[in-house]
């Protein structure tokens, strides 16, 4: 069924913006804290309040436009969409309709080695509205209901698709890419579990080889990177099922069960609102000048994909491992401040994928918090080069180094670690583990090279690993071949 | 005529305190009011204290300001905090905003003295007052007319000298028409001038607050109280600050006045004709020119008015479903909760004007009128911007007629709205206009003369509304309940 059958895939995603207050009022954004403790008479929509438009939001959508390679409107405005639900305490919300500030993107995705352009057709601001907390479990087993209005009017953006994707995984692709800008951007935290990044997904099938669209559903509550794709997987052979069997798909409203993983019906399409858009009047339209945009695009940080080509060219990477080291903005800017120290991109690479990212992971932290600062990483890298520490010992230096926060010099004075290189103090145990070792010895001189590893291995532990391996094997073949 | 300048000048003079002129202005309203009903609540106590500080401050030698120990009254749809703020519905008959509008502060900072809280009709939706769910009031002129509205309680407290001043609302004639049938001043200022930030929306494109005063100088005194940026409200016109009161000159020599002959139809009272002629007839006297001009779109200022006031109305009341303030009547669950708690706190206006502005908005219908309507709108500026590109004002009748009795107009709609026809284009072009009294008509009420301006005009608008006030003292009359007693 599935070759049969081709996927339409168009995403509405929703973003918090992490400004201080909030898009229309000097509340606080913070997530959490008592209900309705960050509130005035603005957020509640009491009698006679007016809204005052947050500019830094203008300035974030600008950011956000841009990155996503967007038209950004000189002239745009807001508009109220009304409609009642007990959360939305003016029975209307404060959005933008048609003259939202962004227009005519698109954002290019990866997906099996292959990029793919996908078209961003408008981005838009609106205020976010409260929560309901239910007496019960479930809104179906509640006796009463309260609204929570701390997180109305947290600005949000809305950044709309065109229908250009085709599969659950391109989806996923996109999303993750989408969140990865914002975060680069530093305009949201893009926290789905939080909900501070929301997902709606408009999912139609058709015939494979025909243009026209095909009726499409509307999946809400999809609240995880793998859902994304999980639930337009699921909602995609539903529909083309229900093709198969000779029935139609209904123009609806669905909600997605994480747990049972399937998509449920919410709404038809004529039980929807009529939103009665209109010009909001209490605010006056947002003109932006091309000087303003062009301060914005000069500010714009460099972008994942701008970061992946440089660290392949400039520091010889491979693209898979600076794709890793790019998907956070924090581990790529740790990865630049321990080259800016001194150190070889690539030990630096190396030593960030593997010994400190699991410390890192371990500990549930981002390289922005790592224990080990980027100069001392690249301290006890340039330690290594030098010969005063081998690799081996330097991986328990690094441990040392998390826990305390002592730079790598420190840890290998005080744990006494610095290499042997005297040959003469490495000669007295050599001589010593010749002696201790005869049958070892003899094997070796009987032609069995391997011998020589375990000869090393007792000098190493003898020397407490401090001694330098190069020249422990030179002297070891040395004195054995006397 | 007891006014604010008289009055200051009186306070300054210590011919007498703050809280003896307070306790005689509260003992005149313990007698009008019984009639009159201009007001919804009372804060005497609170007037009272605010006199006695005005006072302090005299003794101490210190300035006041002109507003100071002055009392006043405030209509019900801006909000004061602590006290009750009802739009006169039943919707809001409880609610006590936590925080104070703009124009409060504003007064607040001139230590002014309010005396309560003036009847209105509900939401500001209405010419007579007719429509307040909370109380009746009457014209101080003819207690069985109306008083007009819907800012009914301020022209009608300022009429019958219950208090000196008051601010009312004007969304499309809600300050002038009711001074007009209250022989008062009333002022609409330039959308923009005051803030509107407390002022319980009714339609947010047109609402404007203003004073509503016994004089010019008055009127001008408490518009330098009221008006300026403020950046509470996105809608606020930045700018420095005006002094009105130096606009109050005595000469119109220089002036050249329209006379749109739209505004002067077939529907147009005979003695209101009359009085407009006077007045013409009066500026020309005093030098200015009178020219006659043309305004072709006023015909469909009343349509465009009542779709966009009626389209945000619907969507600035929507607020009101009794979730977390106001009148909320229990149900069985939530939809079935916020419709009977609108059923029963809007009055019958408020809930027709409600549909009608749900309806222009709605898929389908929404190009053909709320589109149209701001064509129309845009138009109608248009017409103002050509038209004071050759005159300095514009001289109209407030309304076409004088104030009518209970009951006449209330089960005709359509008949109350076309009552609006004169003030309505103000509001659509954002310019200023005041009324101020022009004669009686034969059956003994008051007549308003309308004066417009460019937007930001108030100044003009005020010297020759002060030049005519000066030439015409046979116009300045008081009610016949009128006169305060110190």
């Amino acid at each position: 069924m599935s070759s049969k059958y081709e996927t339409v895939i168009g995403l509405e995603v929703h973003t918090e913006l992490k400004t201080k207050s909030k898009i229309f009022c000097g509340c606080t954004t913070e997530f959490g804290g008592d209900q309705n403790t960050h509130v005035c008479p603005v957020c509640l929509g009491l009698p006679g309040a007016m809204p005052v438009l947050n500019k830094k939001v203008v300035e974030f959508a600008i950011k956000v436009g841009l990155a996503l390679n967007c038209d950004i409107l000189h002239f745009n405005k807001f508009d109220r969409k009304n409609y009642y639900y007990p959360d939305l305490p003016k029975n209307y919300q404060t959005s933008q309709y048609d003259l939202p500030i962004c227009l005519n993107g698109h954002l290019d995705i990866e997906v099996n080695g292959e990029t793919k352009r996908i078209g961003i057709t408008r981005i838009h601001m609106e205020e976010d509205a409260g929560k309901l907390v239910h007496s019960g479990n479930t809104i179906s087993d509640s006796n009463s209901s309260n609204v929570d209005y701390n997180r109305t009017g947290v600005p949000l953006l809305e950044i709309v698709s065109e229908p250009d994707i085709r599969s659950g995984a391109e989806a996923k692709a996109y999303v993750e890419k989408l969140r990865s800008i914002l975060q680069y951007l530093e305009v949201s935290d893009g926290r789905m579990e939080e909900g501070s990044l929301r997902c709606d997904c408009n999912v139609s099938v058709r015939l494979r080889g025909t243009t026209e669209f095909g009726t499409r559903t509307e999946t809400k509550n999809v609240n995880s990177l793998t859902g994304i794709q999980k639930a337009i997987e699921y909602e995609a052979l539903r529909q083309a099922k229900l093709i198969e069997a000779g029935g139609k798909v209904d123009q609806e409203t669905r909600t997605w069960d994480d747990a049972q993983g399937i998509t449920l019906g919410m709404r038809k399409k004529d039980e929807e609102n009529d939103y009665r858009y209109f010009p909001e009047p209490d605010l006056v339209p947002i003109v932006i000048t091309d000087e303003e945009i062009e301060a914005a695009r000069n500010a714009l940080p460099e972008l994942q994909d701008a970061k992946i080509a440089r660290f392949v060219s400039e520091y010889d990477l491979s693209r898979e491992d600076a794709t890793i080291l790019t998907v956070a903005k924090v581990t790529a800017n740790y990865l630049d401040e321990a080259v800016n120290a001194g150190a070889d991109p690539k030990t630096v690479s190396n030593w960030m994928l593997g010994d400190l990212s699991k410390m890192i992971n371990e500990n549930n932290l981002t390289f922005a918090q790592s224990k080990v600062s980027p100069e001392n990483l690249a301290g006890m890298i340039a330690l290594i080069e030098k010969g005063t520490i081998s690799g081996k010992i330097a991986k328990k230096v690094i441990v040392s180094m998390w826990e305390t926060g002592k730079d790598a010099d420190t840890i290998v004075k005080e744990e006494g670690l610095v290499q042997i290189t005297d040959t003469g103090a490495i000669e007295e145990i050599v001589k010593q583990v010749i002696a201790n070792n005869p049958q070892p010895v003899e094997d070796f001189k009987g032609g069995n090279g391997k011998a020589i590893g375990f000869l090393v291995g007792q000098v190493m532990k003898e020397s407490k690993g401090r001694a330098n391996p190069g020249l422990v094997n030179e002297l070891l073949q040395k004195f054995l071949k006397d | 005529m007891a006014t604010i300048h008289e009055l200051h000048t009186k306070l300054v003079n210590k011919e007498i305190s703050a809280v003896e002129l307070t306790n005689a202005v509260i003992s005149h309203k313990a007698k009008v009011e019984p009639v009159v009903h201009a007001y919804l609540s009372d804060s005497h106590e609170l007037a009272l204290a605010s006199a006695k500080a005005v006072d302090e401050a005299i003794a101490k030698g210190e300035t006041i300001s002109p507003l100071a120990g002055i009392p006043g009254a405030i209509k019900d749809n801006i909000c004061i905090k602590d006290h009750p703020t009802t739009c006169a519905s039943k919707m809001l008959e409880n609610f006590i905003p936590p925080y104070n509008a703009s124009v409060i502060e504003k007064l607040n900072a001139n230590h002014y003295v309010s005396l309560g809280k003036l009847n209105m009709d509900e939401f500001a939706m209405g010419g007579s007052t007719e429509n307040s769910a909370l109380a009746k009031t009457a014209n101080p002129w003819n207690l069985e007319c109306v008083p007009g509205g819907s800012s009914g309680g301020s022209a009608a407290a300022v009429s019958s000298g219950s208090a000196i001043w008051a601010l009312g609302s004007d969304t499309g004639g809600s300050i002038r028409q009711p001074a007009s049938f209250c022989g008062v001043v009333g002022m609409k200022p330039t959308y923009g001038n005051v803030s509107r930030y407390g002022l319980i929306a009714f339609a947010s494109s047109l609402d404007q607050i203003g004073p509503v005063t016994r004089d010019v100088t008055d009127a001008a005194l408490v518009l330098n109280a009221i008006a300026g940026h403020d950046s509470k409200d996105s809608t606020s016109i930045p700018g420095q600050r005006v002094d009105y009161t130096k606009a109050l000159v005595n000469d119109v020599k220089n002036l050249k006045i329209g006379v749109p002959k739209e505004f002067f139809g077939d529907g147009l009272n005979a003695d209101v004709r009359k009085a407009m002629d006077e007045a013409i007839e009066t500026y020309k006297k005093l030098g200015a020119e009178i020219v006659e001009v043309s305004l072709p779109s006023t015909k469909y200022a009343l349509s465009a008015y009542y779709i966009i006031a009626l389209a945000e109305a619907s969507s600035n009341l929507a607020r009101y479903d009794g979730v977390s303030y106001g009148l909320r009547v229990s149900a069985d669950n939530l939809v079935e909760m916020s419709t009977k708690s609108r059923t029963e706190g809007f009055g019958p206006e408020v809930q027709r004007r409600i549909l009608l502005g749900t309806y222009v908005l709605s898929a389908g219908y929404y190009d053909a009128y709320y589109l149209k309507a701001l064509k129309v709108r845009r138009v109608i500026k248009n017409e103002f911007d050509e038209a004071f590109s050759k005159v300095d004002l514009l001289l109209a009748p407030t309304a076409p007629n004088t104030a009518y009795k209970f009951g006449e107009k209330i089960n005709d709609p359509l008949a109350m709205y076309l009552e609006d026809i004169c003030t309505v284009p103000a509001n659509l072009a954002g310019i200023p206009g005041i009324s101020i009294p022009a004669g009686m008509s034969s059956n003994n009420l008051p007549i308003g003369l309308q004066l417009l301006g460019p937007a930001m005009g108030e100044e003009t608008l005020l010297r020759a509304a002060f030049t005519f006030e000066q030439a015409r003292p046979d116009c300045q009359l008081v009610a016949p309940t009128g006169e305060v007693s110190l």
